[in-house]
């Protein structure tokens, strides 16, 4: 190592031998101690090897002496919080839904672990905050197709609406056109009628009085003789400004002519009671509870 | 200061180590006025840091009565009169700009005071190195100590154990310290009498424990030469007006001995005033040469110039071969010119009036800071809803603040050119169309707040919203702009 025996006249010391823009590099080696604390954390890393599952292997990996396995922690996380849950979540499950609403801290836990599982399980359809989309409800609004009290959004959510549940809403939209009901120029006037009950333009020359006579005949039964609707049946008010479908003429053309029956699964079974109660205050707070 | 180098001593070769060999450091003891600076410093520091805890602050009922306390589980910092929430953070950003620019101030007029004196691996390096020569002896007697290290005897294995036991109960009540900044400091020590503090007490005892003893023990002037970043910034931050520990060279030049000093002088033949003592470096906690000039290790604690003080007094020159000066005099006494200092100038001018302007703005923020305070967050998802009867309604998360020590009762308005009406989900009570609620003391609300416009007042896009609560009692209000938009 001659090459490197060049010693700094100011210092006195010797140099690495590395020189930069006339500029070189003292000599001046680690102290011991870091050194030593160098090698600690090499020995440290094996011992990780050795601990922890470390090396990929063609079909597996080295699983380490202390059998380490982040799913295992993250199950056991669960099973934690869980258990963490357990007296709130008695809590939520033993008050009723108004109590749960006037009650600050109640309403808090329930909004929180419904704002959760909603966006697990009924954000495909609700869309993540409630505002639905075409032939799903928005449930932040007022309409309310089977009832937005807090009792009737629970057995909403618990039981569905045509789900094949026993205690499901039942009840479907009328298929006029295909089943050969209404013929296609009355299907056009009934339609136009239907707007003018919200209000809506009717189109130029639509015969109003044949309009409400072939509502009266076919559609008084179900959604009212003033079109107001009937929750009973799951019946849409055609009064108001809010439409599951559209309000537009070919929309409502293709309702009645085609029918509709969408579906509402039962989350009964699937979701515990406790869980279901905090949906239904979520639901119901996000505004359009009755 | 060219040193003739024998070659040997290099470790050039491949089988020398990769590392080289700390060389142990034996300050002697010294007295003087820099000493006794050291002595002062280092008892205010250490009489706050381990009695401040215990100070006491009459906040009222339900609030805690310490003085400075860090109320993790709650999220408070309290600060004698100062009460703290987490998102007034910019507090803590304030003060960091402050302690960065006193720094640089104390820099630029006096180099590295910090780490000569207040630096806390100086002051508790200080201290142990104190317990060492009690218990140890001077640096000749460590020294001595440490060269017969084959023949331990009885007394200095006992010599040996006492220092550490003293260095380790310092380390452990620097740790226990540290822990009552956290927790009611009288209710801890009971617990920690007892056995009963939470666990997590006891780990950062023995954290702090730990690296109270090895840094200050142990690794010393190592943590100022190899760990510490600041010795390498403050080399930035100097000027050639800031006062450091200087070797007045001018005058020391050329050194020699005592005897031949004498001898010269009697000629009249020019000598310095160095006599080659090397008490300096004898007295030097990191064992540096401080005639060497300036340099990395010197955390200019100044007992070198006590010890060459002491030198200079009993030899009968005069004192301050080693002082503190800055890089202009050494040059202007070697051309016959009186020394000049400069503690005011622009650097110095700035680094001041920014500490004063950061002050200022914390101190009228802490004076204003608003009790009752108002968050608005605008739900994005719907942004609007159309209710049956063509009505849009608008819905907000309101996120409350009641940081008063009791529970008051708000009104919520909302003003703005939609003629909208309120609701709040869970609402205590409505009192002529305004949502009152409730707010618990000291905490946080957080309500989900429904903006209904009738379908005349319908906004063709968004309007402004100016949210406002109301303060029942005290009538204080604080309020908060968002938007009403239209699907």
């Amino acid at each position: 190592m001659t090459e490197h025996s060049d010693i700094d006249h100011v210092s006195g010391r010797a140099t690495t031998g590395h020189e930069w823009d006339g500029i070189k590099e003292l000599n001046t080696p680690l102290p011991r101690w870091w050194v030593i604390t160098f090698y600690l954390t090499i020995l440290w890393a094996i011992g990780y090897w050795i601990v922890y599952p470390a090396w990929p292997l063609l079909w597996s990996h080295t699983t380490g002496i202390w059998n380490y396995s982040t799913r295992a922690e993250v199950a056991t996380d669960l099973a934690n919080l869980e258990k963490i849950r357990g007296d709130k979540m008695v809590a939520l499950g033993a008050a009723s839904l108004e109590e749960i609403e006037k009650n600050p801290a109640l309403l808090a836990l329930a909004r929180a672990r419904g704002k959760t599982v909603f966006g697990d399980n009924c954000a495909p359809c609700h869309g993540s905050g409630g505002a639905g989309a075409k032939g799903y409800p928005n449930l932040n609004d007022d309409e309310w197709l089977w009832g937005g009290s807090l009792d009737q959004i629970m057995q909403t959510i618990q039981f569905g609406a045509r789900s094949g549940h026993q205690k499901a809403h039942e009840g479907a939209m009328l298929a006029f056109g295909k089943d050969g009901v209404l013929k296609k120029d009355e299907i056009v006037t009934v339609a136009n009628y239907v707007r003018s009950l919200s209000g809506l333009p009717t189109a130029a020359g639509y015969n109003a009085a044949a309009g409400a006579k072939i509502f009266a005949d076919n559609c008084a039964s179900c959604h009212g003789e003033n079109g107001k609707g009937n929750q009973e049946l799951g019946a849409p008010n055609l009064t108001d400004k809010i439409w599951l479908y559209g309000s537009d003429e070919a929309t409502l053309v293709e309702t009645i002519s085609n029918g509709r029956a969408g579906v509402m699964p039962a989350w009964v079974g699937r979701l515990d009671p406790s869980t279901i109660k905090a949906l239904t205050v979520y639901v119901h707070s996000l505004g359009g509870g009755k | 200061m060219n040193k003739t180098v024998n070659p040997t001593d290099l470790q050039l070769d491949d089988d020398g180590p990769l590392y080289a060999a700390r060389k142990k450091v034996y300050p002697q003891s010294v007295s003087g006025s820099f000493r006794r600076t050291k002595w002062g410093l280092m008892a205010f520091c250490l009489g706050v840091y381990y009695l401040l805890p215990f100070a006491r602050w009459n906040r009222g009922l339900g609030a805690p009565d310490q003085a400075v306390l860090v109320d993790l589980p709650n999220s408070r910092f309290y600060f004698f009169f100062i009460e703290l929430w987490p998102q007034e953070v910019y507090y803590f950003t304030g003060l960091l700009i402050v302690a960065a620019l006193t720094l640089f101030l104390m820099n630029a007029v006096g180099g590295r005071i910090w780490c000569g004196y207040l630096c806390p691996q100086t002051v508790w390096t200080d201290l142990f190195y104190a317990v060492e020569r009690w218990v140890e002896g001077d640096r000749r007697e460590r020294m001595r100590k440490d060269a017969a290290k084959g023949t331990i005897t009885f007394r200095r294995a006992g010599e040996i154990a006492l220092k550490h036991s003293i260095w380790l109960m310092i380390a452990w009540w620097t740790g226990g310290a540290w822990v009552l900044y956290f927790t009611d400091a009288p209710t801890l020590v009971w617990q920690l009498l007892t056995f009963q503090a939470p666990m997590i007490a006891y780990i950062w005892i023995g954290i702090l424990t730990a690296t109270t003893y090895i840094f200050a023990g142990w690794m010393r002037e190592q943590v100022c030469v190899y760990m510490c970043p600041w010795p390498r910034i403050q080399a930035a931050l100097t000027d050639e007006w800031a006062l450091n520990v200087t070797y007045k060279y001018d005058r020391g030049e050329a050194r020699t001995s005592l005897k031949k000093a004498t001898d010269l002088r009697a000629l009249g033949q020019p000598v310095g005033d160095c006599i080659d003592c090397y008490q300096c470096v004898a007295v030097c906690p990191t064992g540096i040469d401080i005639r060497n000039g300036p340099q990395l290790d010197c955390i200019q604690c100044g007992l070198c110039i006590d010890a060459c003080d002491t030198v200079m007094t009993k030899i009968g020159r005069e004192t301050r071969l080693i002082g503190y000066d800055n890089d202009i005099n050494i040059h202007r006494r070697q051309e016959g010119k009186p020394p000049i200092y400069r503690i005011v100038r622009p650097r110095t001018i700035t680094y001041a009036a920014l500490i004063a302007a950061v002050g200022a703005v914390m101190l009228y923020a802490l004076l204003t800071r608003s009790l009752l305070d108002i968050n608005v967050l605008h739900d994005r998802n719907p942004v609007a809803v159309k209710l049956s009867d063509g009505s849009i309604r608008n819905a907000y998360t309101v996120r409350l603040l009641n940081k008063r020590g009791f529970d008051r009762v708000i009104a919520i308005d909302a003003d703005g050119p939609i003629n909208a009406t309120l609701h709040v989900v869970g609402a205590d009570s409505v009192t002529q169309d305004r949502p009152m609620i409730i707010l618990a003391r000291d905490t946080t609300t957080e309500l989900r707040l429904l903006v209904t416009a009738p379908a005349e007042n319908n906004p063709e896009k968004s309007v402004p919203v100016h949210f406002r609560v109301t303060d029942i009692g005290l009538g204080e209000v604080a309020s908060a702009t968002d938007h009403f938009v239209s699907p």
